[in-house]
């Protein structure tokens, strides 16, 4: 069974079909990329696999289960996180903070423990920092624990939104273009990273323009154009496939 | 954080104690009286700071649930089940001294439900009435949610201005002292003036300790986040809708707490408590102390509601509370108390010079 099932996923927008009748699967401990030029339908598809909008047709299955029509929370709690195109850091709270609601789903003090401090409440918040700090660790991002989270430069930024959505050690992670205003350097950093964050148990979904990127790091590639599934195999194969390269650098002239 | 908090809390009731001391050796024991109802008002404050500053959700409509609260407690303990005696429920609730009896008006007797009883219902309800309220509600956002519950206040207050059993426009009157613990009761005399003070800022100082421990928590860290990027935070799985209404709960029953000690400590309530201004106010009091900032909306509304009951301001009552608010939002929308004088430059500048500021 795999990880995640997408079959015959379809959005309308209007009179826009930004997803129309897209399967695919993502094999567990695996890396799968998406990719397709702007205005495929591939953050549509991430909005769709992680809860955010619903689908008008087709299911989303994580293991095996039907989960469209889920809340976004429900599904993170199902152990899938993710990050967000536009960083999406939560203003006036430090990076170690952000970091902490990321363990959210790996923790359940709620309003009453919260209020009278309960005993067992202290051992899981001691629970939550440590986990919190290793997710920093994991992304080099260990001395801007202290930092507030809005303030720090945008790779910085992105690192932490990294840090939070790995917190909880997801058994999916959903990374919506996440080598977006890296330079060279700090992208192929990026890669070592995600390798050793499947390295960790997590599987990972990715959405990428950065070819390098995705070639370097995916066992599979998946290619969206117009909201349709053109290709689905090995980066190897995919390079080599005259559809995507049809649709990547346009029709030969005449 | 541990530490800290109750430090604070301690300085608190330090604060409160050298009050007390101040009135006591500047001979204006009236004072406390004023700083008792203050008190109470700091309540909804506190409250609204917990869903105003770390939620980020508005209520315009918070003196409703201190009105609810109050007068559920007023009609309770003077409505009278005499007449009644021989029903079922009513003598099933006096066997289980609920419904006791007491002397009215007339010096006659009458059958009224026990404060505690009266308090436990008024909690109840307002618990009820805020989640019934707050489901449908909560979905708006900003402005939208702004006026939903301003709407909501209003219905509130119509209600209670039409009601006759409710004491229409002149509200509810000889509402019992409340016997809070053996020989400490809320009510007014003088006697029992140093104690009541006491009782009303104890009250605050618990309120203030449950609620810094909670922003302090998971629950506190979910609410900033909501704050900050509602989208990411149920990303993260926070149930936003769930802990919105939660927090609006809370809120809502802390005014309603509020309300019944008030009640019976001035010994009545009237349809001006639900008002759209005190709302309003509630909301100015907030703003000035600090959007996040328990202490400072503390602070602020002991100093603010004090003077308002003194009559400091005396037929510009309402007129200051708006002006506060004017203020706050042009030259410190992060509250006075975090007062950073060159960035309020900087804002009102931006302001009025009508560019705005995003976000």
């Amino acid at each position: 069974m795999s990880l995640l099932e997408v079959s015959g996923l379809s959005k309308r927008f209007g009179g826009l079909h930004a997803v129309k009748d897209v399967s695919f699967r993502v094999e567990k401990g695996t890396i799968k990329a998406i990719i397709g030029p702007n205005g495929a339908g591939k953050t549509t598809l991430f909005n769709l696999v992680s809860g955010v909008i619903p689908p008008d047709s087709g299911a989303v299955l994580l293991r095996g289960e039907e989960v469209n029509g889920c809340p976004p929370h429900r599904i993170a709690a199902m152990g899938v996180s993710r990050t967000f195109q536009q960083i999406r850091l939560f203003a006036q709270m430090t990076a170690l903070e952000n970091v902490m609601v990321g363990v959210h789903p790996r923790s359940r003090a709620g309003f009453l423990a919260g209020m009278f401090h309960l005993p067992w409440t202290w051992r899981e918040e001691r629970d939550i920092e440590r986990r919190a700090r290793e997710a920093l660790e994991l992304v080099g991002a260990a001395d801007l624990a202290g930092a507030d989270a809005t303030s720090l430069s945008y790779g910085q930024q992105r690192s932490v939104e990294l840090a939070r959505a790995v917190a909880a050690e997801p058994e999916l992670l959903l990374l919506d273009e996440p080598a977006a205003g890296l330079n060279m350097r700090e992208t192929s950093e990026l890669a070592k990273l995600i390798k050793r964050i499947r390295e960790r148990g997590t599987t990972v979904l990715i959405v990428e323009h950065d070819m390098g990127l995705v070639m370097n790091v995916s066992d599979e590639v998946a290619v969206l154009s117009y909201g349709e599934k053109i290709a689905d195999a090995t980066p190897r194969a995919v390079q080599k496939d005259p559809e995507v390269i049809r649709v990547y650098l346009g029709d030969d002239a005449c | 954080m541990l530490g800290s908090r109750y430090a604070r809390v301690a300085l608190f009731l330090a604060a409160v104690v050298a009050v007390q001391l101040l009135a006591h050796a500047a001979e204006k024991p009236f004072f406390l009286t004023q700083l008792t109802m203050a008190a109470y008002y700091t309540l909804v404050a506190a409250g609204l700071s917990l869903l105003m500053g770390y939620a980020g959700q508005i209520s315009l409509g918070h003196a409703a649930f201190f009105a609810i609260g109050g007068y559920a407690s007023g009609y309770l303990t003077t409505v009278d089940l005499t007449a009644r005696r021989e029903g079922p429920l009513v003598a099933v609730l006096a066997r289980l001294h609920v419904l006791v009896p007491h002397a009215d008006l007339y010096g006659g007797e009458a059958l009224s439900f026990h404060p505690w009883a009266a308090f436990a219902v008024a909690v109840v309800l307002t618990l009820a009435v805020a989640w019934l309220i707050g489901v449908p509600v909560l979905k708006l956002k900003g402005h939208y949610l702004a006026m939903a519950t301003l709407g909501f206040g209003t219905i509130v207050y119509s209600i209670l201005l039409a009601s006759e059993s409710l004491g229409a426009a002149d509200g509810l009157g000889s509402v019992p002292p409340f016997p809070l613990l053996p020989g400490i009761s809320v009510g007014g005399g003088r006697a029992a003036r140093v104690a009541n003070y006491y009782v009303a800022w104890g009250l605050v100082a618990l309120a203030l300790l449950v609620l810094s421990s909670l922003v302090e928590s998971r629950v506190g860290r979910a609410l900033r986040a909501i704050h900050g990027a509602e989208d990411a935070a149920a990303s993260m799985g926070v149930d936003v809708a769930r802990y919105k209404l939660k927090t609006f709960v809370l809120s809502a029953v802390l005014a309603a707490v509020g309300g019944s000690f008030l009640t019976h400590f001035n010994a009545g309530i009237g349809p001006a408590e639900a008002g759209v201004m005190k709302s309003v106010r509630y909301v100015a009091i907030v703003a000035v102390g600090g959007m996040g900032s328990l202490w400072g909306t503390v602070a602020t509304s002991a100093v603010l509601t004090f003077l308002s009951l003194r009559g400091y301001f005396g037929t510009l009552d309402d007129a200051v509370f708006g002006a506060v608010l004017i203020a706050v939002m042009l030259f410190s929308p992060d509250g006075v108390l975090r007062f950073d004088p060159r960035g309020a430059l900087r804002t009102a500048r931006d302001r009025l010079r009508g560019s705005g500021v995003a976000g």
